[in-house]
Order: structure tokens, then sequence, then C-alpha cells
């Protein structure tokens, strides 16, 4: 089990996780979705002890990670950024890890031989495909036999075939009983391996839910409402058949968190309006608010901070496709 | 790379040896494995060896060949007063460039290929991470060093001999020899401790050689007599003494005392080092 509570991490001005909490529970794959630059591999580094946070903790079975003995065997990683000696051969690679480990000199052919690496072990990782050094840093993680696995952006850059490999991977290995938390910036991606989802963006959880949930919510339009007579508007909007959120206006910027804010679902704005009108109830904001996929997509073409190209074709457009075609093959 | 490569359990076999941790024996025979299993090591270590034996070979040769030449005299008062001193410093003057160069690499390319995440993630322990690979390193070091100045020793006496003949067992010779082996280990950590601060190879090289070549020369323009002490107490000026016979005019420091003074510059380096890898995001 995997516990982030309150975790904060700045880069000078920068605020990369801005107090995060979420658990990833054993036995099913988490998704952590966000936006590039939303934080989800600083969060990872956080988790595993290469970055210091500034704030809050971040716990693996009740331990800090520099508190394992031999972390290896608890927790196997696969991080964005290349960790390889592209001078280094795969096995020796494997092999300076297993020693730190105690682990058998048998386990480094055991782990080459799972991710079919075997026929290339003594040649140079420098001189590997991209779909190989994926494959070499899933034989690193899996060398001590984790219980958790932590995957960043796991499929980034492979072929079809790599793809389906790491999926089928990852659901067999969740089905074996063990705690799997793995990054993606496309909703549609993750949908398919994820049975429970992290949404982040700048940092921020958006919300943290079954995959069902998140896919429901995502085809759910929602009312920003603020007014100071919150509590008479809610239970006015409960009873026509509306809902109020709570965990939505975490996406909102940190000025409007107030008290007076809802968020609300199953009823049109117009009904709203209608709704505090008939009570005389004062309203200072009443806004349509997109979907959670608008809302993620919103996050991703506002991220673009750092120069990179707004993603093309259907991941990259907002509106209904990408909906209907996470159902389509979540199912 | 098919897609149909069978996903089979990962289970089982890792599991026999649970409970055993790699504990230190694993972590020396991990930096081992790191260190040998790099193609810079192996070239900088050959490196050393041909330019230090032969530069040692070229230049003793040449003082001999030129013995009875024009102003020949002062040089040939130096040589006699301390060969050992002559033929050490003839060909490791160059020769440890190498060594710095290799002590850098060993950390800096593990910063600059990513391994260092792969090493932390395995050792979330840093300072013990350090410590081994800085062990391993001084093995490798003090051996690499103690064959190599016995090696320049006998190649530079045996073509010193017919002018100026030299043994281990004139006075202060194996200490100066076994010492030269020392200053060489302590010079490879001084180059790793620069390379864990600056992180970044090119730069790292550079600070390296610039400590052992160009502070000497600034010091030297320092006015009167602080020159003079400054410069004894350079890492470099002050390690050298070691592998002297005798103590030459202006030296500030005894031979021990210069490799104690070369020693602190090196314990604080690291120290520093220590501190920063423990403290900075990897």
């Amino acid at each position: 089990m995997i516990e982030v509570r309150d975790l904060t991490k700045h880069y000078g001005e920068k605020v990369a996780v801005d107090h995060l909490t979420f658990t990833v529970e054993p036995g099913r794959v988490t998704g952590f979705l966000g936006p590039n630059g939303a934080g989800k591999s600083t969060t990872m580094r956080l988790v595993l002890g290469l970055d210091h946070p500034n704030a809050g903790t971040a716990t693996i079975n009740g331990k800090r990670y520099r508190d394992l003995a031999t972390p290896l065997r608890t927790v196997g990683a696969l991080l964005e950024a290349k960790s390889v000696h592209g001078g280094r051969t795969a096995r020796n690679h494997l092999r300076f890890l297993a020693q730190t480990q105690g682990l058998p000199r048998v386990r480094v052919d055991e782990v080459l031989g799972l991710v079919g690496l075997q026929e290339v072990a003594d040649k140079r990782a420098g001189s590997f495909s991209l779909g190989m050094s994926q494959r070499l840093g899933i034989a690193a993680a899996l060398l001590g036999d984790p219980e958790i696995l932590l995957l960043d952006e796991p499929v980034n850059g492979l072929d079809p075939e790599g793809v389906l490999w790491i999926r089928n991977l990852m659901k067999q290995l969740a089905a074996e009983g063990r705690t799997i938390l793995v990054s993606s910036h496309l909703m549609n991606e993750i949908a398919v391996t994820a049975d429970h989802l992290i949404v982040i963006g700048r940092g921020k959880l958006i919300v943290e839910s079954t995959t069902e949930d998140v896919i429901a919510r995502s085809t759910d339009k929602s009312v920003r409402v603020r007014t100071p007579d919150a509590a008479r508007l809610g239970e006015l909007i409960t009873a026509a058949g509306g809902s109020v959120v709570a965990s939505a206006a975490a996406a909102e910027p940190a000025a409007s968190n107030g008290k007076d804010l809802l968020t609300v679902t199953g009823i049109p704005a117009a009904r709203v309006g209608e709704l505090a009108a008939s009570a005389s109830i004062v309203l200072h904001e009443l806004t349509p608010v997109a979907s959670l996929e608008d809302a993620f997509m919103e996050l991703t073409s506002s991220s673009l901070e750092f120069g990179q190209h707004k993603q093309s074709g259907p991941d990259g457009q907002a509106g209904p496709a990408p909906v209907d075609a996470t159902r389509g093959s979540a199912q | 790379m098919t897609a149909t490569t069978p996903v089979t359990p990962a289970h089982v076999p890792a599991a026999t040896t649970a409970g055993s941790s790699g504990g230190w024996g694993g972590l020396l025979a991990s930096e081992w494995t790191k260190i040998r299993s790099v193609r810079s090591t192996v070239w900088t270590l050959i490196l050393f060896v041909v330019i230090t034996i032969g530069l040692t070979a070229l230049f003793t040769w040449l003082t001999v060949a030129n013995w009875s030449g024009p102003n020949a005299a002062e040089r040939n008062a130096r040589v006699i007063a301390d060969p050992v001193g002559f033929i050490l410093g003839s060909g490791l003057g160059l020769g440890q460039l190498t060594l710095c160069v290799l002590g850098v690499l060993v950390i800096t390319t593990e910063y600059s290929t990513g391994v260092i995440r792969a090493s932390l993630l395995a050792v979330p322990r840093r300072l013990k991470m350090l410590t081994a690979k800085s062990l391993v390193f001084s093995a490798l070091l003090i051996a690499v060093g103690e064959i190599i100045a016995f090696g320049s020793f006998f190649v530079g006496s045996a073509i010193l001999h017919s002018r100026v003949p030299v043994s281990l067992s004139d006075p202060n010779v194996t200490r100066a020899v076994v010492g030269a082996g020392l200053y060489l280990t302590v010079l490879g950590l001084f180059s790793l401790a620069i390379g864990l601060v600056i992180r970044h190879t090119a730069g790292a090289v550079t600070t390296a050689i610039g400590a052992v070549f160009v502070l000497p020369i600034l010091a030297g323009l320092l006015p009167g007599s602080w020159g003079a002490h400054v410069n004894g107490y350079l890492p470099e000026q002050a390690g050298v003494l070691i592998g002297q016979s005798h103590p030459q005019a202006g030296d500030v420091l005894s031979a021990w005392e210069g490799f104690g003074v070369f020693c602190l510059w090196t314990a604080a380096l690291l120290a520093i080092g220590a501190y920063l890898l423990h403290r900075r995001d990897a």
C-alpha cells in the first residue's frame, strides 16, 4: 500500500506537487492520470525518495522508502527518465542491482527471460531500441519480485505490440495481488488497464475514484454555483433531483475553495437559477462547467508552458468523442 | 520483440532467498560490478599505465643521454639529490591526469546516464552507497597505484642506473615509492569528491585538473613568502612530497605532513560531496 499525505514539492518558485493526498491499494491497477507537467513523475520520485518533499509524507506499507532495508524486494519502479548506462550490458545492469539486494545471480537470468531479453543480455544497453530499453526497465522493476510497482508512463513511445505486452503484464501482476500505480497523460490509455484512478492537475488532486465512476462523471455536465446561502440552495437542488459534488471543487484554483462554492450535477444551470430565484437566494456565480474529461483536457492545454506541442488526433481534443472512445475500449 | 512473449509469473524464485539482504558484501560487489563493467574504466587505466611508464622511460632515458650536455649540471644535481623523486615525477606528473579523469567519471557518469536513480532506488541510504563506492574505488586505486609506482621506479632506476644508482634499500626510497601509490589513491578519491560536488563530467574534469595543475601556478603569483606557503599547502603540492626521498629547498612540509594535508583536503571535499548527495534531489 502506498500512502501519500499532504505531499508538497517546490522547485524554486514553481509548485510541482501541491498538498497531494491519496492511497494506492493492493490487488488492483491504480491509474495516475494527469496532463504533462501535472506532477505525476515528481510525485513518484518523492514516493521513491529520489526527491525530498518540502512538506508531507509518502510511505510504503507505513515506512518511508529510505527505511526499507532491501527496497527492490518491496517496490519496483520504472521511471520515465533513463536510468541505464548505455555502455553497460543488460545483464551487468541487472546484476549490480541484484547484488545490492542479495538476490542470486540466477534471478537476473529469470527476469531477462520474463521480459524476453535473454538473447541480447550481453549487448550494451546503448544499442537497444526504445521497446527493448523499456523491457530492461521492467526487468529491473521486477527483479526483487516486489509487491508494489510504480510505472511512470510505461507505454510512452512504444509500438502497439509493446503497449499490449505492458497492458497484459500489468493486469497479470495486479491479479497476483500486487499494488500497481501506473501513470499516464492519456485518459483513454489508462482507462483500459486501471481499476481505480487518481487524477491530478497542476500538482493537485482533482479526483480519486474507480475508473467506472470517473468515466460516468466525465459524461455529466456540472454547474458551478457560488452563493452565500450554500446550505439552503444545496437542499433545494437535492430535492429537485440534482446532486452536489464536493470533490470536483479541488480542481478549482486555490482562491475559490470557500464554503460558498457548490458543484452541481444532474440538473442544468437554468434550473439552478430558477430554484435560487424561487427561494430568493442570492447567486454570486452560476457557471455551466465542463465535464471531467473536458476539465482534464483544459488542464492539458493550459500546461503547455514548456513549449510542448498540443496533442494531435482525438486524444488531444475535448468533447464527447474521446469519452465515447474510452467507454468503447473499456468494455 | 514480439508481443507473443509469454508473461510468466514473476513469483517464486526471488522469494527463495528472502530475508537475506545484500548487506555490505553485496553493496561492495555491486559497486565493483559497476566499475568494471564500463569501458571508460578500462580505457583510462590503460592510458594511465601507458602514459606513466612510457614517459618515465622517455624522461629518464633523455636525462641519461644528455648527462654531459650543456646546462645539464643543475638538473644533474637535482637528480643525484633525489633520484627516486625524479623518476616518479617524470611519468606520474602527467599520468596522474588520467586518474583525475577516472575519479570524476566514476560518479559523474552515474548522473549523465541516469544510473544514479537506479543506484539510489536500490540503496536509498545514499551515504552507504557512497561509502561502498569509495571503498571499492580505493581498493582498485591502491592496487593499480602501487603497481604503477613500483613499475615506474624499476623502469626508471634501470635506465638511470649507469649515472645514478638507486635501490629500494636506499634511505626513504621504499617510503617514497609506496607513498606515490598512496598519493595516486587519494588523488582518485579527491577527483571523485569533485565529481560528486559538480556532477557534470566536463566541469568536474576541468576543476580536478585545475586543482592539480593550475592552482600551483596561481599560488606562485602571490607576493613574497605568501606564495611559497600557500603553494606548499595546496592539495597536489603537499601530496607529492611523499614521493621524494629527501626534502627540497623551499618545502614547507615534511613528506608525511604533506600527505596528511592532501588527505585533509580530500576528506573535506568528500564531506561536502556527501552532504550535497544527501541533501540534493537525485
